[in-house]
């Protein structure tokens, strides 16, 4: 089980739900993966409600834990009255922070990152910050009260896989104890049982699923692999060596000659 | 009274926030409401007068990552 915040989930696959082909295939995908949380993001409604209600009633059917965000978000004070809207209309704590810092990156903006995630501390909120593999950031974001930490492995949506493994190991080395999850860039199922196999907690990811042939059958797949790669970080992963060790005892070996 | 509604400019002579989102159909348990960049809560809404020039937000949950 994993504990976020004082709640217990068995899924280690948190889905995003953005850019699926329909509403039922979002709805299948999200059933298939096992997952217990999918973010969901807040926009102005243009068709006097009836846009965003469907979608409320989807996501409600889902049975999951709603997580919010704060998405394209750019300033403090945005990102803190969006949370606040979050609250309102989800009725949850729980806020995915996200403060973009760069517009061809997506970067988050680490220092403003810091500061919101303190103002909504304060404010009762349970923060899951979208941040980098930085240390220093990741030890900012703890003392100004979040209790998760989300570095990305990518740039959101290039599906491009981890590019820093050794920033991320790093980072499970500094935050034994903290929830880690790597948020955005994740693209194969082979990506996420990496970064599972490293020690992180979980994974939330949308457009490797959302973006699929088949977005249900991949979600399974993406289920299956977070399994695999934490089993495997469980059962004990050996370091890699330079030199051959071989496998087949030598003693007792025929001779021939 | 001229008021910016999700960045639009409206004419109406709702007073009050609820009243506003009424008039132009803004109905279900799914909206949240900002007032020049405030929170205002669904129970406040009757009770939130508004004033000439007000920008309003009114924003519903939509698919995220």
């Amino acid at each position: 089980m994993l504990e976020l915040y004082g709640t217990q989930v068995t899924s280690r696959l948190l889905l995003g739900t953005a850019r699926y082909p329909s509403p039922a295939t979002l709805a299948e995908a999200a059933r298939r993966s096992g997952t217990e949380i999918v973010t969901v993001s807040l926009r102005r409604e243009t068709a006097g409600g009836r846009t965003g209600g469907a979608f409320f009633e989807l996501i409600r059917d889902l049975g999951v834990r709603v997580l919010p965000n704060t998405a394209g978000c750019h300033s403090v004070s945005e990102a803190v009255l969006t949370a606040k809207m979050a609250r309102d209309l989800f009725g949850t704590n729980w806020i995915k922070l996200e403060l973009i810092g760069h517009h061809d990156t997506l970067q988050p903006d680490l220092f403003q990152l810091v500061e919101a995630a303190r103002i909504l501390s304060a404010d009762g909120f349970e923060i899951f910050p979208y941040t980098t593999d930085d240390l220093v950031a990741g030890e900012r974001l703890l003392a100004a009260g979040c209790k998760v930490l989300m570095p990305w492995c990518a740039p959101i949506g290039t599906v491009a896989g981890p590019q820093n493994v050794s920033g991320l190991r790093a980072m499970r080395a500094e935050f034994p104890d903290i929830p880690l999850i790597v948020d955005a860039g994740i693209g194969r199922p082979s990506h996420a049982a990496a970064v599972m196999e490293l020690g992180f907690d979980a994974v939330l990811l949308n457009t490797a699923v959302a973006g699929a042939g088949d977005p249900p059958t991949m979600a399974e797949a993406f289920a299956e692999a977070i399994i695999a790669g934490r089993k495997a970080h469980r059962a004990g992963l050996l370091p890699p060596r330079d030199m051959a060790v071989p496998s087949t005892p030598v003693i007792g070996k025929g001779v021939f000659a | 009274m001229t008021y910016i509604v999700n960045g639009e400019t409206i004419e109406s002579a709702a007073a009050t926030l609820a009243d506003l989102l009424t008039v132009l159909e803004y109905e279900g348990e799914w909206l949240a409401t900002a007032v020049n960049g405030e929170l205002v809560h669904r129970e406040d809404r009757p009770a939130c007068p508004l004033s000439d020039g007000d920008r309003i937000e009114v924003l519903s949950p939509m698919q995220g990552g």
